[in-house]
């Protein structure tokens, strides 16, 4: 076997230090494949090294929450016997390599996160950033990402309902790609990975195991020197249609009572999860490698331990359940085969050929990996409010803003992807959340994404703060219940003491915003070392949220629906413009001070709207965020195809800021005028800010001294950009 | 009316297909799997949209050479009702239930929205409710809903008023030839579709335009 | 015995994915690229020493299932 030199120890990504703790762990050198075991457990994708001290300031807790951070994917109770059981997770440098298998790969992974869990997915999100438009590989990518995405979930017939595109330069050598899975289940059936007991077999469940995407670290090692091209390790390959038929055999084993345990090999798929499923059940696991299902001839034990081919599960039935199990593999087509059997020793046995090729204490892997308080230099939040120039014309630069890469319609993405499978999807892309019903119910899920980087790059505590304060919001603005949130934090490399503010800063930020808004984090997944030429991205904690609504026929959607209607702004408007989508788009600056949050203010205002729709009594919410006031009354007009009469209200008289401020906590209501007046007197008395900026109507927006523009005009503008980029068109490049 | 909707390996609009009966006719359709031999005693045999065998291949190509397929052709040619929606339409030509292809829509991608369709022919026993000429929205989601068929084929469809629905002008999403969206067979008791209607039965999901399309089948076939 | 089978568009059938592919080479400045028309290549092991035997097994499984020959039209290549 290899001999382990140094070089060997720094191609697996661990320092000096960590091969002595693992030297002292073991009380004795690992072999090679111990070595890569340990690579790969104690790499920061499975460890957390970086942010596990950090992570657990964050509040995990609420009387709903079924099962939190830990296992595959958290689990909400939401009434009735159901729980909601949902994860997001990146799948970033995959994605840049090759976009069209990174992207898939990424939703078959988080798919099965859910469903090894007991769920049937019902929806899917993604939260998408690229480099800038004009960078020569980003339509590349978009192109790419995007037809992976809609090309796994829409064979396995889970709608992909929504999700965000950013660009920015920083995303060039580094794009993200965060998919989110929300999955439905009953509450008293739910799937957990801990291996519990002795004697019990383990199986092997799903595709066969091939050389798939064993680490770039290994690539160099010496065991590949002299082999082939072909054996090189490759980029992983997804199958949705196997995922579909382990999805479908998943559940039906589940409907038996034979699995004591099942989790999916995602990252260094065996190695994971054998070590997991110890871990968490405090036994040990032997495996036979000969017994696993191979797709290549000769394959090492290295190989098929680091391997992350795609579409596999490993599962601990209960002693003698095997006939059973497999005989709904083989219905649906699947390798099926019993490669090993707990033990109470708590250690991973691997062995090959007939010998023993590793056996090391599953506690090293797990408990005993190192876990870091990284340095951090606490930064200097950009601060002040740009300057601008109050004669530029408010509509042209609306039309300029509708029409810009990040505020364009996202159409040519959504409607790749198929969003109305399952006859449940009650709310599609382009609203504030999806809606998507708890099928043969009267509820319904609403599902986000949200995370502004610009800000969070200004000011990362703030930053993170509003992502978890507007996804609340555009949950509240459906009408539905905010509940949880999974968190997928994107961020540059932890050694920089710089980023590793940027990451507790925008950890304290999530947390401060979920204790204050009663809204736990039940799941989540960290990207670290994300970097293009050497600098880091913008500090990108993507929140994934999920809320309930008891009634899906009381929703709200952003779409004006009659003529006539007040519109109505709940929230105070100061005219916040540093970080705004405005003084980017239109003064080409980057600048001033990240808008803060009054969580105080961001809940009384929400559940003050969130009542009124439950009420019945509000029909058409937007929550206001990128752009200001004139983006998300613009956004109203064009979905319901209704213009709209407004002027400057309340206390910021100058247009522009009033406008185009991203002052949070803000929303627009539209509603008959008694309603309104009503609303308008009841939110005076509840201390809400409250102002009526006009009524809907016309085939125009008309701004009082400011002037108007046809929604058609900007319709062109805002559903043209990103179809004309798509096809290489000439098309305005900015930010 | 009794039903029957065929489950191919990823399938996946079978549970919305099943829905859809049951909200209409009041009555579970049978589930079949494509591995049985017989179909049980039913009136309509619903082909469900999906990705069968992963669309590899050509879609349909490998679903149509499935066990159950037999059955099905036995029962259309007897006059039992097949109703093939989006990847059961590409089944049945793949069988030759239905004349031409479909193939990779024009601009590569897959395609997910409403479209607007025409009624283009009322004689049929999945139209009869429909006005002719009546404009109607279902959705499709398909990335091969490109409808070719030689010339010939095309009059000779169109000829026998076996054209039930056409993209409304302007709104064909995938370059199908003539605009088609659905056709008959020769017996006008096999229609094929690329949009959805079982997808646009409750007013709650964007639509009821599809219900005609069941009634019209409970109507006859009860 | 092994057989490779092409599968093609037959001529007059449009080909928009070898129309992109012919868009993207022009793009690239492959100037010289005219018409480019995309197909398929399956690879298959066969347990048939027969040559003659093994064209018509191959032809009927073109027939049966590869091709479909309402839009694609196929070639045979046998190699012992």
């Amino acid at each position: 076997m290899t001999q382990i030199t140094p070089d060997i120890v720094r191609e697996h990504g661990l320092s000096e230090e960590e091969y002595a703790r693992i030297i002292r762990l073991m009380n004795r050198e690992p072999n090679f494949v111990e070595l890569g075991i340990f690579s790969v457990m104690w790499s920061e994708h499975c460890s957390y090294k970086s942010t596990r001290f950090h992570l657990r300031k964050l509040p995990t807790k609420a009387p709903w929450v079924l099962q939190g951070p830990g296992e595959n994917a958290g689990v909400i109770d939401i009434g009735d016997g159901d729980a909601c059981i949902f994860k997001m997770e990146s799948h970033n440098h995959p994605s840049f390599i090759e976009p069209y298998q990174g992207a898939a790969t990424g939703v078959g992974g988080i798919m099965r996160d859910v469903f090894t869990m007991g769920a049937r997915p019902v929806a899917m999100m993604n939260a998408l950033r690229f480099g800038e438009p004009s960078h020569p590989k980003t339509r590349h990518l978009v192109s790419g990402v995007v037809s992976g995405i809609g090309g796994y979930g829409n064979c396995m017939g889970v709608p992909t309902v929504g999700g965000e595109v950013n660009f920015h330069r920083s995303y060039n050598g580094n794009i993200l790609v965060n998919a989110m899975c929300v999955g439905l289940a009953r509450a008293d059936n739910i799937f957990l990975s801990a291996a519990k007991g002795a004697g019990n077999p383990v199986v092997y469940i799903g595709s066969k195991t091939g050389r798939d995407g064993i680490h770039g670290a290994t690539m160099a090692s010496a065991e590949f020197d002299d082999a082939s091209e072909e054996k090189r390790p490759t980029v992983q390959v997804g199958d949705p249609f196997t995922e579909k038929l382990l999805l479908e055999a998943c559940l039906e084993l589940m409907a038996t009572d034979a699995i004591i345990a099942i989790q999916d090999m995602g990252a260094a798929g065996l190695t994971s999860s054998s070590a997991e499923m110890g871990d968490k059940g405090g036994s040990g696991i032997e495996l036979d490698l000969d017994k696993v299902p191979q797709r290549e001839a000769n394959m090492t034990a290295y190989e098929m331990m680091l391997s992350e081919s795609q579409e596999r599960m490993l599962a601990v039935l209960k002693p003698g359940r095997e006939a059973e199990a497999e005989r709904i593999f083989k219905k649906w087509e699947l390798d099926f085969a019993v490669i090993g059997i707990t033990t109470d020793t708590k250690r991973l046995v691997i062995k090959h050929h007939g010998g023993v090729v590793a056996d090391l204490p599953i506690t090293a892997l797990s408990d005993e990996a190192p876990v870091y308080e990284r340095a951090y230099e606490t930064q200097r939040p950009k601060s002040g409010q740009p300057k601008f120039d109050a004669k530029k014309s408010v509509t042209d630069s609306l039309v300029k803003i509708l029409s810009s890469p990040d505020m364009c319609s996202r159409r040519w993405v959504w409607e790749q992807y198929d969003y109305t499978v399952m006859a449940d999807t009650a709310q599609q892309p382009g609203g504030d959340a999806a809606v998507v019903r708890v099928h043969g119910t009267n509820k319904a899920l609403a599902i986000t994404t949200d995370v502004s980087p610009r800000y969070c790059k200004a000011d990362p505590f703030e930053g993170a703060k509003q992502a978890v304060a507007e996804a609340w919001r555009n949950i509240t603005a459906v009408g539905a219940r905010p509940l949880a949130v999974t968190d997928n934090l994107n961020f540059g490399n932890p050694q920089k003491p710089e980023i590793m503010w940027q990451i507790v800063a925008g950890i304290d930020g999530i947390g401060a915003a979920c204790c204050a808004l009663d809204f736990p984090v039940i799941s989540g997944n960290c990207s670290l070392y994300n970097e293009t030429n050497g600098e880091g991205i913008h500090p990108t904690p993507a929140i994934g949220a999920v809320g309930l609504m008891a009634n899906v026929h009381r929703m709200a959607t952003v779409a004006f629906k009659r003529p006539g209607d007040a519109i109505i702004l709940i929230g105070e408007t100061r005219g916040h413009l540093g970080q705004s989508i405005y003084v980017r788009e239109i003064e080409g600056r980057e600048e001033g001070a990240a808008p803060p949050v009054d969580l105080a203010a961001e809940k009384k205002n929400g559940d003050f709207v969130r009542k009124l729709i439950e009420d019945g009594r509000i029909d058409t919410a937007h929550d206001v965020s990128d752009g200001g006031v004139l983006v998300a009354l613009a956004e109203m007009a064009l979905a319901g195809n209704i213009g709209a009469e407004v002027g400057v209200a309340g206390e910021t008289p100058e247009a522009i800021p009033f406008f185009y401020g991203e002052d949070q906590g803000r929303y627009l209501l539209a509603a008959p005028p008694d309603v309104a007046d009503k609303i308008d007197q009841e939110a005076e008395k509840s201390g809400i800010v409250v102002a009526l900026l006009g009524k809907t109507g016309g085939d125009k927006i008309a701004i009082a001294r400011e002037g108007e523009v046809l929604l058609s005009k900007l319709r062109k503008a805002h559903e043209g950009w990103f179809p004309a980029y798509m096809s290489g068109e000439e098309v305005p490049l900015t930010n | 009316m009794k039903s029957a909707v065929v489950v191919f390996p990823a399938s996946n609009c079978d549970r919305d297909a099943a829905t859809a009966l049951e909200q209409m006719t009041g009555s579970k359709p049978h589930m079949v799997w494509h591995q049985e031999k017989d179909l049980p005693d039913v009136d309509l045999v619903v082909l469900p949209g999906g990705f069968s065998y992963g669309d590899y291949l050509r879609c349909g190509a490998m679903a149509s050479q499935s066990a159950i397929m037999r059955a099905v052709k036995e029962h259309a040619e007897k006059g039992g009702a097949v109703l093939g929606i989006c990847n059961g339409f590409q089944v049945l030509t793949e069988t030759h239930l239905l004349p031409g292809a479909l193939m990779r829509n024009a601009d590569l991608k897959f395609v997910c929205r409403p479209v607007g369709l025409e009624v283009n022919e009322t004689q049929s026993v999945y139209t009869r409710k429909y006005s002719h000429g009546e404009r109607v929205v279902f959705p499709v989601a398909h990335g091969d809903g490109n409808y070719f068929a030689d010339d010939e084929t095309l009059n000779r469809l169109e000829g026998e008023g076996r054209v039930v629905f056409r993209y409304a002008e302007g709104d064909n999403p995938n370059g199908s030839a003539r605009n088609i969206a659905g056709i008959l067979n020769e017996k006008r008791n096999v229609l094929g579709l690329m949009p959805h209607p079982e997808r646009v039965v409750d007013p709650l999901l964007g639509g009821t335009d599809g219900r005609k399309l069941f009634e019209s089948l409970i109507e006859t076939l009860s | 015995m092994k057989a490779r089978v092409f599968v093609t568009l037959k001529n007059g059938v449009l080909d928009p994915q070898g129309k992109a592919i012919g868009h993207a080479l022009n793009g690239l400045g492959f100037g010289a690229v005219g018409d480019v028309r995309a197909g398929k290549v399956i690879d298959l092991e066969l347990h048939e020493s027969n040559a003659e035997k093994a064209r018509a097994s191959v032809k009927e499984m073109c027939e049966k299932l590869l091709a479909n020959t309402v839009i694609e039209k196929y070639e045979i290549e046998l190699k012992a």
